[in-house]
């Protein structure tokens, strides 16, 4: 057993508070927004120059002028403002967004983040990842266990040091997997701790799948 | 002097030389300046460096400069969604420098604004700090980035008046702003032409001291990279951005 996509992005809702900026990637984290609690205020913000995202337009309502860095058709809200790329990123850059939520193809036990890039494959560029991971006060990665090869066979992904060209050192506060959730000490030597169990995993599970170095402290 | 041209091969007129600079704004392809792109593909201007967040799709904004070879480097910070982009940079027929796209962003702006580098802290320990100045403020490391600045700017407004003070439109605006300030000569396309007046000075995005050359631009169909909906009674989530 273990966590679907749908509880790790509910699990990774449990991050948000009241009056939040937060930046989401795609994949997993997108589905977070469907976890905000009701009567939270959450604003999103979206990387090409919007803050307070709001949901996909009704069929015939899309406008092209109304974009998310998705290249998705989105649509605002009374809360909605607009700006250049350099003012969102100046939001970025300088800690006003409160929290990024991201996918990893990597991350190391103290904090590196590899998401961008895979030698020898088409390199498609790395978009505001770096930016994000570098600025804003908290990262939180949602990511599956392992990776899953082409001949069936798995890798870790949550290793003592990332093998693949990083987005950003020391930058991950927790990490969310189908498996379990981990903590760590991006800032000091603490390294990485495993916090909590997906349902029906045990650490003997993990300990299996994760190359990384960790100590347990379960709530 | 009259900023405003007939159209967009008028307004480039003696603009455009073989090996040139060029910022094109525009996210994806929303906020692209298309009829001046498509007036550079017409002048065959060639071995251009181009400044864009992204590179079009294919025949779609710059993959149609893309597809004349006219461009032998891009200056980008995502290119995912060009497939003759990529047929191109594997086969070694076309450069590529990555840029974080804060960082982009902000080399731009710093190049309008006169500020030769700045320091950030995005990309130290990555492959984009590689021979660069790392220096350290407060405990912190941060890396050199340098100030971008072009021989030509193409921009995509909403509306502008004849004076060349523009307003962008919703998420249209990205980086049309900075790109406006960042080069020898600005040229804009507009989707409404106004006189001076009709736009309140304290609603200008762009002031017309950026914009040497506009013009209008007639209604087009623009371009939709991901059209996304929702049905009526599905419930009002709201989506992420990348």
């Amino acid at each position: 057993m273990a966590w679907t996509r749908e509880q790790m992005a509910e699990r990774a809702a449990k991050e948000l508070r009241d009056g939040f900026y937060v930046n989401l990637g795609i994949g997993i984290p997108t589905l977070v927004s469907n976890y905000i609690p009701d009567g939270m205020s959450v604003q999103l913000q979206s990387e090409n120059g919007m803050l307070g995202m709001g949901p996909f337009p009704f069929e015939g309502e899309e406008d092209p002028d109304l974009i998310n860095a998705g290249k998705q058709t989105i649509t605002e809200l009374p809360t909605t403002s607009y700006f250049s790329s350099s003012d969102s990123f100046g939001m970025v850059r300088g800690g006003h967004i409160n929290l990024s939520i991201l996918g990893a193809m990597q991350v190391a036990q103290n904090g590196d983040l590899a998401n961008w890039m895979i030698p020898g494959k088409m390199v498609k560029g790395m978009g505001g990842a770096m930016d994000l991971v570098a600025g804003v006060k908290r990262v939180v990665v949602v990511m599956e266990h392992v990776a899953r090869n082409k001949d069936g066979s798995e890798s870790p992904k949550l290793l003592s040091a990332c093998d693949l060209p990083l987005t950003g050192t020391q930058v991950v506060d927790l990490v969310i997997t189908d498996l379990g959730v981990f903590t760590i000490d991006k800032k000091g030597n603490g390294g990485m701790t495993l916090i909590e169990l997906a349902d029906g995993v045990t650490e003997d599970d993990i300990r299996a799948k994760t190359e990384g170095a960790f100590t347990t402290r379960l709530a | 002097m009259k900023k405003v041209r007939k159209d967009a091969t008028e307004a480039l007129a003696g603009l455009l030389t073989d090996g040139m600079t060029v910022m094109a704004g525009g996210f994806g392809l929303c906020g692209i300046p298309d009829e001046l792109i498509d007036a550079i593909r017409a002048s065959g201007v060639k071995n251009l460096t181009v400044i864009s967040n992204n590179a079009g799709i294919d025949g779609v904004g710059l993959g149609k400069l893309l597809e004349t070879r006219q461009v032998a480097k891009m200056i980008s910070s995502y290119v995912g969604e060009n497939k003759e982009f990529a047929r191109q940079y594997l086969g070694g027929e076309l450069a590529i420098e990555f840029n974080p796209q804060g960082t982009l962003a902000e080399r731009i702006r710093a190049g309008g604004a006169g500020i030769p580098a700045f320091f950030t802290k995005t990309g130290v320990g990555t492959l984009i700090a590689e021979g660069k100045e790392v220096r350290e403020f407060e405990g912190e490391n941060y890396v050199m980035e340098r100030g971008l600045f072009a021989d030509l700017s193409i921009v995509h407004a909403w509306k502008g008046d004849t004076e060349g003070n523009l307003v962008y439109r919703k998420t249209a605006r990205n980086f049309n702003p900075m790109m406006a300030t960042a080069a020898k000569v600005t040229v804009a396309q507009v989707e409404h032409l106004v006189q001076p007046g009709e736009i309140d000075g304290d609603a200008v995005h762009t002031p017309g001291i950026f914009i040497k050359r506009m013009i209008h631009v007639a209604t087009r169909e623009k371009r939709i990279e991901q059209r996304t909906t929702r049905k009526r009674g599905e419930p009002a989530i709201p989506p992420a951005a990348v």
